[in-house]
């Protein structure tokens, strides 16, 4: 896929929307904003989308015990098998699905994930939560919600929304896959990708 | 690009570590109440067995069922490849269908190749087993098993098998269990042992990427894996050995043989055991066999194949090998000469 050197003159060519500081902030108010809707987020359990929304899952995970003193559970679901679009790419290979050991019955699942377009990764991830379990409630808590939605669906959650043109990508880097965390926005390049 | 799955031999090491790995998601769906995915919907798999095989069929349609796929299932008994028809002459008419993979079990060594190769079909090609050949995803599930077993479950992940030392026992000469076993597990960096009467040893076993041995006290101690051979009896056509006492005694497996190898060594077998002539009740029914979970096993690795091979608009496993040719030995028919006549 992309060259080195490809992601090298992206990087040089992008604009970062959010720094390191940023994101921290951000990710401390939807923790708490969690913690308000939630009522003290006794059932919350968090579900990270790979590869960046896991990490962002984690992070939240320990915001929020920070603010209520109970360690929430945290797993990963990887929606690749649920996807519409397989048969238009070559299969990709699978990340990691994780369900915390009490399941999903009856909790209110809170899906994370770093950015929030089309909604069809959100639709295939509410199919794969069909044959998981029983949730009471799922919400939807993204990092950066950049429009262009195909699909009725919304984020509970937003950490910034950040209105995009189709020629651009987003792309975010967090420290734990990147070395780093950041929000670039750049122009498209000829194949498409960034989300 | 290839997108069938012939032989073992085909195989990168990068291409069988993302089977493995797949495989290692897919047996995660298993322990779910819906054990169902939607990935193949609308796809058509063809099941083709010219020989019987219950236990390879139904862990390919459980493995098809669970990624939603159409499943159609051929036997040629009662067909009408027993009134004659060719294998050419099938595959067209599955053709016609719009079939998107077939699963062909054949008697003749090389006719998952020929259909794969001849142009009559446009499907994708599985083999699940042909003739003395090649039986790529049973070597499959065995490098699984042995990962999960020796590596670990989730410390396995990108693993392949290196440094493990792997001893095959017993019917080498029938067994395409075998051949496959060792094409794959050299690929993963395993080195693998080969034990079995002099008489049941292919020729042009020396080309092969493994060391042979006829005496199985001597290499059990240094083994991280046993894998007995069933003894195809329905395939031989001439006293390969004495008695079956005499094979037992020298080449079964026993507690007490079981007893020499290492503690964390397993005891593996494809299927179906023939109680006391290569393996004893007790050492089948020890913690240390690996033979139900081999079952459970493959399953999980037919999905992952039938994912990689079907789940995109083009295969993920790779096939940048050239043909291996080390494994055709000189009393089978080669899989480039076999004709449609001959294939009945």
């Amino acid at each position: 896929m992309d060259t080195e050197q490809d992601k090298r003159q992206y990087e040089a060519d992008a604009r970062p929307v959010l720094e390191a500081p940023d994101i921290a902030r951000v990710l401390t108010r939807i923790a708490h904003e969690i913690v308000e809707r939630a009522k003290g987020a006794d059932d919350v359990v968090l579900l990270g989308i790979p590869t960046r929304g896991v990490f962002l899952a984690r992070r939240l995970a320990v915001k929020l015990e920070e603010i209520t003193g109970r360690t929430i559970p945290v797993g990963s679901l990887d929606i690749t098998m649920y996807r519409d679009d397989l048969r238009m790419h070559p299969p990709r290979a699978l990340a990691r699905t994780d369900i915390p050991g009490d399941g999903l019955d009856g909790r209110l699942v809170v899906l994370v994930d770093d950015v929030l377009f089309s909604g069809r990764t959100i639709r295939a991830a509410l199919d794969a939560l069909n044959d998981i379990g029983r949730p009471r409630a799922v919400q939807l808590a993204v990092l950066v919600d950049r429009g262009h939605r195909e699909l009725p669906i919304r984020a509970d959650y937003v950490g910034k929304n950040l209105p995009t043109s189709l020629r651009e990508t987003v792309k975010v880097q967090l420290a734990e896959e990147d070395g780093r965390d950041t929000v670039l926005l750049g122009a498209k390049r000829t194949s498409p990708g960034g989300e | 690009m290839q997108r069938h799955l012939i032989s073992a031999a085909d195989l990168t090491r990068d291409d069988a570590v993302l089977i493995l790995d797949t495989a290692e998601e897919m047996a995660r769906v298993a322990d779910r109440p819906i054990k169902k995915l939607p990935t193949l919907r609308g796809r058509t798999v063809v099941n083709l067995f010219f020989e019987d095989s219950t236990r390879t069929r139904i862990s390919f349609e459980a493995a098809e069922k669970r990624l939603s796929a159409d499943v159609i299932n051929f036997t040629a008994k009662g067909s009408s490849v027993s009134k004659g028809e060719s294998l050419k002459d099938t595959a067209q008419t599955l053709e016609a269908m719009g079939v998107d993979a077939v699963v062909i079990r054949h008697g003749a060594s090389g006719a998952p190749y020929r259909l794969a190769t001849s142009g009559w079909i446009d499907a994708a090609v599985i083999n699940a087993g042909d003739g003395t050949h090649q039986h790529p995803t049973q070597a499959l599930l065995d490098a699984f098993t042995m990962r999960r077993r020796l590596v670990g479950r989730d410390a396995g992940i990108g693993q392949d098998l290196s440094g493990k030392r792997i001893t095959i026992v017993g019917d080498v000469l029938h067994s395409r269990v075998a051949r496959s076993n060792v094409d794959l597990l050299h690929t993963l960096g395993a080195e693998v042992t080969l034990v079995a009467p002099p008489t049941l040893v292919p020729v042009g076993v020396e080309s092969w990427p493994c060391e042979i041995s006829y005496d199985l006290d001597s290499t059990l101690s240094k083994s991280d894996a046993v894998m007995m051979l069933r003894v195809q009896r329905e395939r031989m056509n001439a006293a390969f050995f004495p008695t079956e006492r005499e094979y037992s005694r020298r080449y079964g497996l026993d507690g007490d043989r079981m007893a020499k190898m290492p503690e964390h060594a397993i005891v593996m077998h494809p299927g179906p055991m023939v109680r006391g002539m290569e393996i004893t009740a007790e050492v089948a029914d020890s913690g240390r066999c690996t033979v139900v979970e081999q079952v459970a096993n493959g399953v999980s690795i037919r999905m992952a194949v039938l994912y990689l091979l079907l789940g995109g608009n083009e295969p993920a496993v790779t096939h940048t090998r050239p043909p291996v040719s080390h494994h055709h030995p000189s009393n089978e028919r080669s899989a480039h000469t076999i004709s449609a006549d001959e294939e009945k």
